[in-house]
């Protein structure tokens, strides 16, 4: 039974794979799924598409046998029987489908019910495989709640920001646990928008004035591109953040950096005089650096580990640049002052990234 | 009374059509407004593709991409699909049920002239700073008071005008199918186009009654201070959500019904059988339309609103699989055992059904509650309901305009422009959809203006956007098809140019006013067929040869929607920074327009005219 239940796994899996190989991006795209969720929804869509293909063969080859076959040829003015209709064919074409969706209907309902159970876990989801928690375990959730992680996500217009049960706040890059179950708070601070890691599983949206729930889990440690799902505004298109899964210990070690004040500023004269421009200018007002600032715009403490720029800018200096300088011109509608040479002269703008990237959590690798 | 007969001979052109009640008429305004509509919707989707060519393309911005989004899915659906299908429902319901007009002709233009001034005057709103911009679903809070732009006044407006045309229209065809039809014409006889047109009648009256409630609490909202929808004043925005897919969802059934209704009329014709299981079609149709109004929260899956409600609307969306089903099992074996003539009408009606399989099943995909939480938002529920819409509606109309075309303007479509047409839409629809499934997997949500380079989304872009040119093109064919054939075609006069089965194929080409000189005796479904096989191809009249009384015209419907179009215009400008009349004047004013015209046709006595007998005679000789 298994074995052949392998074996048709693996052949549908080869022809489906063969159509859709080469696309997308790895660390995107729902189609290498990289986490037990996904796993579980990639699977259950393969499902679908071969009961699905089922009913597009039938229709597809009646189809064609009824075009091939069935043509008036020229001057046949004969009047094909009037045919009324049959109840078998009517029952048929009731009942089969009814089982069809019937087998499509059970994982419908236990995955929905498993999605909406987003308890924090550090032994990992019930989907995630050998670790399948039965109805005994569960009785020491609450032990076990406890050093599961949980995440609050706020959705911005255009970013992201997660506080962290510790007490700080990341902007724009989620680090998580890789293996284990994490729990997403989510919440919107003005229009809606949706927390979606195509590569680790399905999209939730964040709504104003409402609390919603999601659990991710990442198999392996990695960067993982997440997206802005909902209409949210002009640059709706470009709020992307990145979802960064740690081993356990990194995590640990992560996370007590992050809790910690800002360590002193390194004394290379530039970074220090960067330090100083970042307080000119007020961008504390907006930017947190470790606990101290206002949390109107992305918190920086951990400037220098970004993967990217503003969601989506290549992490380099002179994007950075780019982006202080004219935030509209790359993110219409963001809240970012505009700081050109006036505000910001080319030697302080130099020192101000030099600072910005000597913010640094992550050992250097 | 004669002598009023003579009277309207002389009025102008112009006046004729802006004061005409005759469903013939209008049923052409409808088509001419509803095409108009479809080009200017199909541009925006073209700059839209443009947009989307390539990765980190600046073509447009994201804020005139948000614009485009929200117009062209609002014209769309409101403004193109809804008006083409009223024009098919307008000419061939009364012709089909043997009447000689709708039941009530002034509200039918009524009907049509709100329409239109609520779709002008949501167009307008590209003059006063640009449109809406907050999609066609218009979600708070990006569409409230303190996110969304002045376009969004006019898209609650201009929506709240035209959806009054809207219902008034479909309530007009309830009472019509019930009241009109000839004897004899039971409603188990009754065309499917008629069945569908009457099931959908009733779902707009019970989806754009909520419409128009949700779409006032949001004017309140925007234009009055209220505080439904804000959060953090006891208001909700989930709210609007289930009030917009409460209507939005039967929406799709409103203008997918009559589509299907149109192939199970030009499946049967080109087929020369009658329908495949009748019965089970009208069943399904009525099933299909209960559904619908259960199932909107398949729309809402990724809002949290909990597993119980996500399985119940899971499973219920799954069930609208079973009649939908049926009915493409019924229009294969019509066609299975019958003599198929493919001209462009048949390709249009018979590709529709492996098409609309394709949408269909990437529904019942989309109805997996859980599996949603990853299609949800993305290009895949974009190529899901663009096979749903094109490879059903408009297919669905290209049938219907090619079949009914002869009928309404006394000749044919030039079939050869016709099926380049057929064919380069179809390939340029698959182009441009089929790739939408597979990007929305690989991560590209729905709405965006740009992706950006690296995320391997760019040949499939390029792949869509070329598929749309394709589209465009045939688009511009058929366009040129109505021109050249104008000129070109010949002639007809005979009744029934394709040896069809529906009474509208027994009244004489071109229609006279009138319909039928004698109310047709209707004695089996498909009544044409059955007298041309049964009895002497002619229809037996129900009532003797006798003056028709007609309606008059009247210009008050046009006054009326004008009406509501200023009213409708001062609303909006209560939010314009500097309006250069008071508001509250140009409401006035239109409040006066609309009531006053109101009050003089309520008035006005107005007892129509009556066709005397010998011109009837007089025209009847001409056309046979």
């Amino acid at each position: 039974m298994s074995q052949w239940k392998r074996l048709l796994q693996y052949l549908t899996a080869a022809s489906v794979l063969f159509v859709l190989a080469g696309c997308g991006e790895e660390g995107i795209t729902a189609l290498d799924p990289q986490g037990p969720q996904a796993q579980w929804l990639y699977d259950n869509m393969l499902l679908s598409l071969y009961v699905m293909a089922f009913v597009i063969i039938v229709v597809f080859v009646l189809f064609f046998i009824i075009v091939a076959k069935f043509r008036r040829k020229p001057g046949d003015d004969e009047i094909p029987e009037q045919v009324e209709g049959s109840k078998t064919l009517e029952l048929t074409w009731t009942i089969i489908p009814i089982f069809l969706l019937a087998i499509l209907a059970v994982p419908t309902v236990t995955g929905t019910f498993i999605l909406a159970d987003t308890d924090p876990d550090p032994e990992g989801s019930e989907f995630t495989s050998g670790s399948g928690s039965s109805g005994e375990e569960e009785l020491d959730e609450d032990e076990v709640a406890e050093d599961g992680v949980t995440i609050e996500v706020t959705g911005h217009q255009y970013w992201w920001q997660f506080d962290y049960e510790e007490g700080f706040t990341a902007g724009q890059e989620v680090y998580i646990p890789a293996g284990e179950k994490v729990e997403f708070e989510l919440h919107a601070s003005d229009v809606m928008h949706s927390f979606w890691v195509p590569a680790l599983g399905g999209k939730v949206d964040t709504i104003p004035g409402i609390t919603n729930y999601l659990w991710l889990e990442a198999d392996e440690p990695g960067v993982y591109q997440g997206k802005c799902a909902e209409l949210c505004g002009p640059s709706h298109a470009l709020m992307e953040f990145q979802l960064i899964a740690l081993e356990r210990d990194e995590y640990d070690a992560w996370v007590e950096e992050m809790s910690e004040d800002p360590e002193e500023i390194q004394d290379t004269g530039e970074a220090e005089r960067g330090h100083e421009v970042f307080e000119e200018q007020g961008c504390i007002g907006c930017h947190a650096i470790g606990g101290s600032g206002s949390a109107a715009g992305p918190t920086l403490t951990n400037f220098g580990d970004r993967e990217a720029f503003a969601g989506i800018l290549e992490a380099t200096d002179e994007n950075l640049e780019e982006w202080i300088r004219d935030p509209e011109s790359i993110k219409q509608d963001n809240d970012m002052p505009a700081y050109p040479e006036e505000s910001i002269n080319d030697e302080d703008m130099d020192a101000l990234i030099e600072y910005l990237q000597s913010l640094t959590i992550l050992e250097d690798e | 009374m004669a002598d009023n007969y003579a009277n309207t001979a002389d009025k102008s052109v112009l006046w004729d059509w802006l004061t005409t009640v005759d469903h013939k008429k209008i049923a052409i305004m409808y088509l001419i407004a509803g095409t108009l509509f479809f080009v200017k919707a199909g541009v925006m989707a073209l700059f839209m593709r443009i947009q989307l060519m390539r990765p980190e393309m600046e073509f447009i911005t994201g804020q005139t991409f948000n614009e485009l989004i929200t117009m062209h899915g609002t014209i769309m659906l409101f403004l193109a699909a809804t008006p083409l299908i009223f024009a098919f429902m307008n000419f061939a319901v009364p012709l089909q049920i043997g009447a000689r007009d709708v039941a009530f002709p002034f509200v039918n233009a009524l009907g049509f002239w709100i329409f239109f001034f609520g779709g002008l005057l949501l167009s307008v709103s590209w003059f006063f700073g640009g449109g809406p911009d907050a999609g066609w679903t218009s979600y708070v809070p990006l569409a409230s008071r303190e996110h969304g732009g002045l376009g969004i006044d006019f898209y609650v407006l201009g929506l709240q005008v035209s959806g009054i045309g809207t219902l008034v229209s479909g309530i007009n065809f309830i009472v019509t199918i019930i009241n009109m039809r000839a004897p004899g014409m039971t409603m188990m006889r009754l065309p499917l186009f008629v069945w569908t047109t009457l099931v959908v009648s009733i779902l707009i009256v019970f989806a754009f009654t909520p419409l128009a409630a949700g779409l006032a609490l949001l004017m309140l909202d925007r234009i009055f201070g209220g505080q439904f929808f804000i959060p953090g004043m006891d208001g909700n925005v989930v709210l609007w959500q289930h009030i917009f897919w409460i209507f939005g969802h039967p929406e799709v059934y409103i203008l997918v019904l009559p589509a299907f209704g149109i192939i199970s009329e030009v499946i049967p014709a080109f087929s020369r059988k009658r329908l495949f299981g009748y019965s089970a079609m009208v069943f399904a149709t009525l099933v299909i339309a209960f559904l619908g109004f259960m199932v909107w929260v398949h729309h809402m899956f990724t809002v949290g609103i909990g597993p119980v409600a996500n399985s119940i609307f899971a499973i219920a969306t799954m069930a609208i699989a079973v009649p939908t089903g049926i009915k493409i099992f019924n229009w294969l074996f019509t066609m299975w055992g019958g003599k198929l003539t493919f001209n462009t009408a048949m390709l249009c009606a018979s590709s529709f059904v492996p098409t609309f399989v394709l949408g269909g099943v990437t529904g019942v995909m989309l109805a997996m509650a859980p599996v949603d939480h990853l299609y949800h938002d993305t290009y895949f529920v974009v190529a899901h309901f663009h096979y749903i819409i094109i490879g059903g509606i408009v297919l669905g109309l290209f049938a219907a305009l090619f079949y009914w075309y002869p009928k309404m303007f006394g000749h044919k479509l030039n079939e050869a422009l016709g099926k380049w047409m057929f064919w380069l839409f179809y390939i340029g629809f698959h182009l441009t959809f089929f790739v939408q499934h597979i990007l929305g997997l690989i991560g590209m949500q729905r709405r965006i203006y740009t992706y950006l380079e690296g995320q391997g989304m760019a040949t499939m872009n390029m792949i869509s956007t070329i598929g749309t040119f394709i589209m465009a093109f045939a688009v511009v064919l058929l366009v040129f098809n109505v021109v050249y054939s104008a000129y070109k075609s010949e002639r007809i006069t005979e009744r029934d140019p394709w040896d069809a089965r529906t009474l509208e194929w027994a009244t004489n080409t071109p229609v006279p006013e009138y319909n039928f000189a004698q109310t047709p005796q209707v004695r089996s479904l498909d009544p044409w067929f059955y007298e041309k096989v049964h009895g002497d191809g002619t229809m037996k009249p129900a009532e003797p040869l006798d003056d028709i009384h007609m309606p008059n015209g009247s210009i008050l419907p046009f006054m009326i929607g004008l009406g509501l179009f200023i009213g409708g215009f001062g609303f909006i400008m209560m939010n314009m920074e500097n309006p250069i009349v008071p508001p509250l004047l140009v409401v006035i004013l239109g409040a006066v327009l609309t009531f006053g015209s109101m009050g003089l046709r309520s008035i006005k006595e107005d007892h129509g005219y009556n066709i005397p007998l010998e011109r009837i005679k007089k025209i009847e000789k001409e056309a046979s």
